[in-house]
């Protein structure tokens, strides 16, 4: 007995939206089972989570400001992996856009609000596209995995961090792994009060509309397709292959990094060890669920961000504990992956 | 018109048909194998001689048709089964494991039911068989570190270990040098003295006629022939490969042959497994001139082709357009001096299925369409609508997915593409390779019209009747070098297939 998958003609549009409905949908079923097993009362936990993330004005922005570095990170993703750049490093070009982003809103001279602001997110935005363009480097030159090398240099720039943060970034006088703050100047404005609604809210959803833009009117939109869809085919075709992996690690890196500029001007205004619970990571998942689309990226981060959020009062009324935030994106994950599998292939069990 | 053999067949294969789609590789063939002999089979690319083999080998099972190994019938639903029943398959891409040792490589999935390997007793084992076939590998020697003879090797030894009597050979000699075919050859001699079984896979006449007992030529998936060797020649396999008599008209020859416009001097070229697949080959393309490269596939033509397209680099000599040198490693340049590119993997470097037609319409031109950093979609949108009437390509509309059109609609969208940009210079690679008969005569009449136009092109190809309709000079192509060249109207289809097979010789 074999199993043989054959390729199946594209999706229309509407299976490409709707996919993604259908599989948050069976994920919050299936969800249902890890509830049970911690004891949570079904019901009562489905409704604290989604109160807890949507119920009130308060709730929903914290919900908002949650999904900024997860849409940063799930772009990042996105705009890489359409080119077929693996880029599985997006945690740690959030942390060199956040060591960056600290380190000019900590040391800049006086400058007024706003150019200190392009300032610290041009910072950020170039040292996370900097640290993408090593495993492109990587993969060009010397045929290095780009799976591999960039997951690992998220290891690396961990512990850059912390060297900084015990060494030569660490708050005077403090003994805590924690940058001193940044400029008040530095701060993104909150822009809706009675919240944390700030600046870096609004610069992902210009985020997702540039990268709209690129991938669907600019030239190295047409040139990533192609490279992503069929490399060899694009190179004989006389596109610089090499030059539109570097170019795309660049933007994803940056788009990773700015991310890190947000938590660090948005939310804490330190460096801090634990800057990140691992937004880069979920940004793999945030990418796929939406299709690689930017609009389907945000709508998928918005959707995690409910999960995250809502989780933690969940885990208040309930008892049930908020890993359960990390079961239900992984399970989003593999029921994403299955119903790609089914949609993409036709799939036969041969008897012979 | 089978041989009669005093030996007893140690594998009977009875009206094997198999299908693909739409492709029939496989059309009741028979096929007898006899004890401690080489049998060649023989036969063009895409005349399912892979095919038939791997369903000896159980990796295929035939639509319908029997098979007996020794007497018995048998349904082998795996590799594994077959393996079990003594036959064994090196095939054209190796199946080794890079990071293991030739030992691991060797002595996995042979030791099914022990828990722990007697390695000191499988290196014992191992010694003994490279003593007796003479096949030299350093069981410890890590498989990426060999060159691919070596692994060819491997892959023998592999067969051996697991005591195969019938050992089948997919081009084996393909990837080696010409010392190493004569190393292959002995181990081969020395494994039929035995008493087993091989199956030589080959279209290299000579090859076939030194080391075979005899041959099955398979022409389009039948048995068109079964020779003793001591009995036949090359030139008479030449002709059974090629298999008919010319049975199309040609189309008119070249009204006005023009300037030189490439030159091909002195190229020799290195193909992916660094071996020189191109030798010191000099060529000249003329306006208004359809040059045919003819000669079985895997002989060069590709790398030649690809360093017209400016993708491989070259070792020595030169290519000139016009009186510019052509720059090399940017195909690029090369679409942009004028060279239009019909390639012959035209699914994999020629169109990128998951984009859209309107964008594989414009692959090599699309820089045409920007404005400062963004593209003209709806500039692009209305080339691509004209070019699908133009050249009347069937789809759904300019956004639909490449993947959806048919072969003969892929290939107009190359055609189509090429042809827009008005090169001056045509490298036609298998242009009909896999038409139908309308689609073909669409894409020849094409090609005429550009030629009369005044391009020069290159017609690489292995199908006779085509050059032979199409083409006004014949140049044939043999293990990287041209074996003689003719204009059409003084060539002979015995002179061409002669050629063909590698012997210099001219036709009286
Ligand atoms: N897996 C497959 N799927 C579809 N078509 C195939 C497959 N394998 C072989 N074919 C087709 O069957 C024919 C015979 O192929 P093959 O046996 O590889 O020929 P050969 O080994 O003589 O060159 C060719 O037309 C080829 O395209
Ligand atoms: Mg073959």
């Amino acid at each position: 007995m074999r199993l043989i998958m054959t390729k199946r003609p594209p999706l229309s549009g509407w299976i490409q939206v709707l996919l993604p409905i259908g599989a948050i949908l069976v994920t919050l079923v299936l969800s249902a089972i890890p509830i049970l097993f911690a004891g949570g009362e079904l019901w009562l936990s489905f409704y604290s989570l989604f109160k807890g993330a949507l119920g009130t004005r308060y709730n929903l922005l914290e919900t908002f400001t949650h999904a900024a570095p997860l849409t940063f990170t799930g772009l990042a993703v996105a705009f890489a992996f359409r080119a077929k750049f693996w880029n599985i490093g997006a945690e740690g070009q959030l942390l060199a856009g956040a060591i960056a982003a600290a380190w000019v809103g900590i040391n800049a001279p006086p400058l007024p609000a706003f150019v200190l602001i392009f300032l610290i997110c041009l910072a950020g935005f170039l040292a996370g596209g900097a640290w993408a363009t090593i495993p492109a480097f990587l993969k060009n030159k010397l045929k290095v995995d780009d799976v591999v090398s960039s997951l690992l240099l998220n290891y690396v720039m961990w512990h850059i961090m912390g060297f900084l943060l015990f060494g030569p970034m660490q708050m005077p006088g403090s003994s805590w792994p924690r940058s001193a703050a940044i400029a008040q100047a530095a701060h993104f404005p909150v822009l809706l009060s009675r919240s944390r609604f700030h600046l870096g809210i609004l610069l992902a959803a210009i985020a997702v509309l540039v990268v709209w833009f690129i991938n669907s009117k600019t030239e190295l939109g047409f040139q990533s397709r192609a490279v992503g869809a069929n490399a060899r085919a694009a190179a004989f075709g006389g596109i610089n292959v090499n030059s539109v992996i570097f170019k795309t690690a660049l933007i994803s890196g940056g788009l990773a990094g700015m991310a890190g500029v947000g938590e660090v001007a948005g939310i804490h205004f330190h460096l801090l060890m634990d800057i990140s619970p691992g937004f880069g990571y979920s940004g793999i998942v945030i990418a796929m669920l939406g299709r690689l689309h930017p609009v389907g990226t945000a709508l998928s981060a918005f959707f995690f961000s409910t999960v995250i959020v809502g989780a933690q009062s969940m885990s208040r009324m309930t008892g049930v504990p908020t890993y359960i935030a990390d079961v239900i994106q992984a399970m989003a994950l593999l029921v994403m992956l299955i119903a790609l599998l089914f949609t993409e292939y036709r799939i036969r069990v041969v008897r012979d | 018109m089978s041989v009669i053999s005093p030996k007893k067949p140690v594998v009977e294969m009875h009206s094997i048909t198999k299908t693909f789609l739409d492709v029939v590789a496989n059309n009741n063939v028979d096929l007898r194998l006899y004890e401690g002999e080489i049998c060649a089979l023989l036969g063009e690319n895409g005349a399912g001689k892979t095919t038939l083999m791997n369903i000896l080998f159980g990796y295929y099972t035939a639509d319908s048709g029997q098979i007996l190994v020794r007497g018995e019938k048998v349904a082998f639903s795996s590799p594994h089964d077959a393996i079990e029943n003594g036959v064994g398959m090196v095939h054209q891409h190796f199946s080794l494991v890079p990071s293991q040792t030739v030992l691991e490589n060797i002595v996995v999935g042979s030791f099914r039911g022990k828990f722990f390997l007697d390695t000191a007793a499988a290196k014992r084992k191992l010694l003994e068989l490279q003593n007796r076939f003479g096949l030299h590998v350093d069981p410890d020697a890590f498989v990426w570190t060999l060159p691919v003879g070596s692994q060819q090797k491997v892959e023998i030894l592999k067969a051996l270990y697991r005591d195969a009597s019938i050992l089948i050979l997919d081009e084996p000699t393909a990837v080696l040098a010409p010392l190493e075919t004569k190393e292959l050859f002995a181990t081969l001699r020395t494994f039929a003295a035995e008493g087993r079984s091989v199956v030589f896979i080959s279209h290299k006449l000579n090859e076939v006629m030194e080391i075979s007992d005899r041959v099955v030529v398979l022409a389009r998936g039948k048995v068109v022939a079964e020779r003793k060797t001591s009995e036949t020649s090359e030139k008479e396999l030449a002709n059974l490969m090629v298999g008919h008599e010319l049975t199309k008209q040609p189309y008119s020859p070249s009204r006005k042959t023009g300037a030189p416009l490439l030159q091909v001097s002195g190229l020799t070229v290195k193909n992916d497994k660094g071996v020189v697949a191109v030798k010191d080959l000099s060529l000249t393309l003329h306006a208004g001139e359809i040059t045919a490269l003819a000669g079985v596939s895997g002989n060069g033509q590709k790398e030649l082709a690809e360093v017209l397209f400016g993708f491989r680099e070259l070792l020595q000599g030169s290519v000139m357009i016009g009186d510019q040198p052509l720059p090399f490693g940017s195909p690029k340049a090369a679409i942009e001096s004028g060279i239009g590119r019909i390639p012959e993997d035209r699914m994999t470097t020629g169109l990128i299925l998951d984009l859209t037609v309107e964008e594989n319409l414009a692959l090599e031109n699309h820089t045409k369409f920007k404005k400062g950093w963004t593209i003209d979609y709806r500039a692009l949108r209305r080339h691509a609508e004209k070019l699908i009437e133009d050249f009347s390509i069937k789809t759904a509309g300019p956004g639909a997915i490449a993947r959806t059109l048919s072969g003969g609609n892929l290939q107009k969208i190359i055609l189509a593409r090429v042809l827009s940009a008005s090169p001056r210079i045509i490298v036609a690679a298998q242009p009909t390779r896999g038409l139908d008969v309308g689609a073909a005569e669409y894409v020849h009449r094409r090609i005429l019209e550009a030629r009369d136009a005044g391009s020069a092109v290159l017609l690489i190809s292995e199908d006779l009747d085509e050059i032979f309709m199409l083409s006004d000079r014949i140049a044939v192509m043999f293990e990287g070098v041209i074996m003689g060249m003719v204009g059409r109207r003084e060539a002979s289809i015995e002179q061409i297939s002669l050629w063909m097979s590698g012997v210099k010789e001219k036709c009286a």
